[in-house]
Parts: C-alpha cells; structure tokens; sequence
C-alpha cells in the first residue's frame, strides 16, 4: 500500500485474552497487535481454536481483552457498537421475525421507525435480490438465503466496519462461491472496511488485501500477507499463478500449525 | 416446506389422518368390549353400552354438570395462579444466579412428592373447601411450569442475543424484542403441560373434603362400588385433557409456526 497515513479504523495493542475454564485457565490470544485501516479488507485464518473468533468479538465488543486494549476510531472498546456490525457463521436471524422484520430490526434500532423502515428495508434485500422473499419466515429459506438476509441485515445498520466470522463456513461449496462473488462485488463498490475470519485459504485470498495467519493456541499472529492481486477480483482470479504461489506459500503456513494443534 | 414422515409417500394408498383417528378409535372400542367379556377384567371394564347408559343417569341425579363445572373452576383458577406466578419466578431464576441456586432445588424437591402427599397439611392449614383445592393445584401446575419455562429461557440462543446487541439493542430491546419471542414455544409447551398437570393433579386436589367434582365422586362412587359411572367419570376426565391439550396445540400453531422444528 503507498505511503501515505490511511485513516486507521480499528487498532488492536498488545491484547491477549485467557478463559478460566474447569481445567484451569486457556490462552485464547497472546500479545496481538494488528491495525485495520479504513477501507481495508482483512481475512484472517488459522486452525480452529487458534482465536480468530475470540479476536472478532474482542473487536466486535462482545468480549473484553484480558490484557491489551483494542481501539475504534481513537476510542477504547469496552462494548458493542453501532459502527461496528457482525455475521455470524451461524447466520443468527430472529426467526420469529420475517425476512423485513428482521432487516427492519437493525433500522428500528438505528431510529429509522415504521414506513420509513419498511421501504428501506426492501432496498437493502434489494441488494441481495431477495425481496421477493420479504415476508418469508428464515425457517422457509436456503442456508445460502439466510446469509444474504443476515448480510443485508449487517448493512443496514450501517456499520463502519463490517465483522464477518466465517460467515459462508457452514455453506456448501457453490453456495459459497456465490456469496463470496457477491461480498468481492460489493465490496469493490462500497469498500466498506471488513474484518473477514475463514479456515478457507482460497476464500481469504480471493478476498482479501492483506490475509492475517494465527497460529495454533494461545493464537498469535504468525505473518501478515499482502494480496498483490488487483481488484475486481472474480472467481478465475484463482486460476492467476500468482493466486497460487500465495495459496501454496499461506497453506504451508497454515498446515504447520494445523499439525501443531494435532501433537 | 416440510416433507412428510419419511415412508409415507411410498405406498400407493394413503390414508388420511382422520382416517387414522377414526380407526384408533374403533381399535380402542374393540380392546374396550375385549376386556368387558375377558373374566380378569370384566369387572372393572363394563361394556360400552353400559357405561354409556351412565350418562343420563349421572345428570338424572344432578351431579354431572355440578361435577364438571366445580373441577374446571379448582383447575382453571389453580392452573391460572400457577402461570401466573411461574412466569415473574422463571424469568428472575433466568435472569438472577442467586435467585436460580436457591429456587430450583426446593422446586425439584418438591416436585418429586406426590400431591396426594401433602394434601392432609394443606387441608390443615386451609381448611376445606375451595380454597385446599386451588392451592394443591397453584402447586403442582406452578411446579411444571416454572421449570418448563425456565429450561426454555436460558437455553435460548445466545447468538440471537448476541445479533441484537451489535445492532444496538438496549436491555430493554433485548428482553422485550428477543427474550420474550424467543421464550413463547416454551411457555406455551409450560402452558400445555401445566394444563394436563392440573387435570392429573384433581384427584388429590378434591380429596380436601370436595363437595363436588369429577376426582371427588369417583372416590365416592368408588367407595358405593359403582363401577360404571366410575368408568364414565373417569372417561370424561380424559376427554377434557384432550379437547383442552388440542385448543392449546391450535394456538401453538397460531403463535410459533415460525419455529424450525416443533416439538412434542
């Protein structure tokens, strides 16, 4: 990236994190430090129970740091908030709420109230073709579907940061590729700055500008890669040599450490 | 969007529910007449058409509609106190630690104990009457519904709290657009259970000196050797469980058919 100062938007110092479990405490993060620009997009891998999640909810304000303090825009996070907006893997929509009701919900509590709401609403669906499917309850859509409305829902709460965790994790293959295509499009419009976490090395490349490998427990951050593929990317990108060397060189990387939590 | 039971698209000739209805009834009246006339059991199983001529004879003697009436009062007020007060105490023992160590173990202690049991110290400090009646029953519903509720309370996802919190949702927002949605198939299965808890818990309940009721005259007529209309009494107990277990389904279906999976 040039040189030039870009608008830091979340800043994590030196922060690690330990549960007190039954058998005794669990280094879940040691000394992470990592600065997320404006615009950037993030993806971050690394075997399961490295604490990618524990580092999206310590951002997201759904966890406190043990040591260490992570920032949002110059501010100490000590809880949620509304610049910064989460996807949960699993999909976690209201399913007593129909698919507007639910995106209305992040309006509502944004201020945006009745009519005002509704139409808005749509729009966002709009944007993830699914108004058609408004007044569908989530039990009657597609995991894929679920997604999008939990996407569109993110949206429109109008974050400044978008936190996705493993969001396309419990979809199947082609499912995937279709929202990662769909999220790439996006993102290429709006660059909104993301904080992406994936087991998918392919899926984090394809996505990201810079791919963040944690290692195995107390999860530390092994090594930083910069994705010098430009942008728009798309599905062939994954064909590009240098697509390749960077997945060769990443999945290296991160094998070693799934043998590590294998020992 | 959900399938039927696996299977039962197979075969060619499929019968409709009602059908099924109609032939478990038939199947019942059979086993019914099968032991009326088997010597071990006839005795205490009279025949249908014998039963049946019970019912005009129980109203003939004035006691039906009293009987029905005084039950479903002690079972509705008792059954509506017991809701009313498990709720406010499932929600606190969700929401308060201290409040759940402390209540839930009386609450399973007590819950063990047969009603029978305890009914002699309820008539001792309530007298008889009414009023003996509708505290067995407040108990014993308020028991069920109490821990059903509970259960379901803190088992809801916490994803879902979760979800609405980064949405910015306050306390309030969550308990009131998240926590109770998320809570009402778990009250309304409370709500079922306490219901069939209170007609179980009758018998007990009108062994407080009743002066009528379904459970009171089947004692009293069980005391007269009266088998028949003991037989029918206790068939028109088992009828009211159901019409009042499938009212309760009907509104299920109205209020949770949102839910992914329904429950038993």
């Amino acid at each position: 990236m040039a040189g030039e100062a870009r608008n830091l938007k979340v800043r994590i110092d030196h922060v690690s994190k330990v549960y007190e479990t039954r058998n005794g405490p669990t280094e879940a993060l040691r000394d992470v430090s990592l600065d997320i620009c404006e615009n950037e997009f993030i993806c971050v891998v690394g075997p399961s129970g490295c604490g990618k999640s524990t580092l999206l909810n310590i951002i997201a304000g759904l966890q406190m740091p043990t040591s260490g303090k992570a920032y949002c825009n110059d501010h100490e996070i000590t809880g949620t908030g509304t610049e910064r907006g989460v996807v949960f893997q699993q999909y976690a929509l209201f399913p007593w709420l129909t698919v507007k009701k639910n995106v209305m919900f992040a309006l509502n509590m944004r201020g945006v109230k009745g009519a005002a709401a509704e139409t808005e609403a749509l729009e966002y669906l709009k944007k993830v073709d699914l108004e058609k499917f408004a007044n569908h309850y989530p039990k009657e859509l597609s995991g894929g579907m679920k997604q999008r409305v939990a996407i569109a829902r993110a949206y429109a709460a109008n974050p400044e940061v978008l936190l996705m965790d493993e969001p396309f994790g419990a979809l199947d293959a082609q499912t995937r590729t279709q929202l990662q295509s769909e999220l790439l499009e996006t993102w290429e419009k709006d660059m909104k700055t993301c904080f992406f976490i994936t087991h998918d090395v392919d899926e984090a490349i394809l996505l990201a500008q810079k791919v963040i490998i944690m290692s195995a427990r107390p999860g530390r951050i092994k090594e930083i890669v910069d994705i010098d593929i430009p942008y728009p990317r798309n599905q062939e990108t994954k064909l590009l040599p240098r697509f390749m060397e960077l997945r060769n060189h990443i999945w290296e990387q991160v094998y070693k450490e799934y043998l590590e939590v294998r020992k | 969007m959900q399938k039927n039971q696996p299977g039962a698209q197979k075969s060619r000739f499929r019968i409709p529910d009602r059908m099924w209805l109609l032939i478990s009834f038939l199947a019942a009246m059979v086993l019914w007449y099968i032991l009326s006339v088997l010597p071990a059991t006839s005795r205490c199983f009279p025949n249908v058409v014998e039963t049946m001529k019970q019912l005009p004879v129980m109203i003939q003697r004035g006691v039906l509609w009293k009987d029905i009436s005084s039950s479903m009062i002690s079972v509705l007020s008792g059954f509506g106190l017991g809701f009313v007060i498990a709720l406010p105490v499932a929600i606190l023992m969700a929401w308060y630690k201290p409040v759940r160590n402390i209540i839930e173990p009386w609450i399973e202690f007590i819950r063990n104990i047969p009603p029978l049991a305890y009914v002699p110290l309820v008539v001792i400090a309530a007298g008889v009457g009414r009023k003996p009646q509708i505290i067995v029953i407040t108990l014993a519903t308020f028991l069920t519904m109490c821990i059903t509720i509970y259960q379901g309370v803190i088992n809801i996802d916490e994803t879902l709290i979760k979800a609405a919190r980064v949405l910015g949702a306050s306390d309030k927002d969550i308990f009131i657009r998240v926590i109770a949605p998320a809570s009402l198939p778990f009250i309304l299965t409370a709500i079922r259970l306490g219901a069939s808890v209170a007609l179980t818990t009758l018998i007990a309940a009108e062994s407080t000196g009743a002066m009528a009721g379904l459970g009171m005259r089947i004692r009293s007529l069980n005391n007269a050797f009266e088998t028949k209309p003991m037989l029918l009494y206790i068939i028109i107990i088992g009828v009211i469980g159901i019409v009042i277990e499938k009212l309760i389904k009907l509104l299920e279906r109205r209020l949770t058919s949102w839910q992914e999976k329904r429950e038993i």
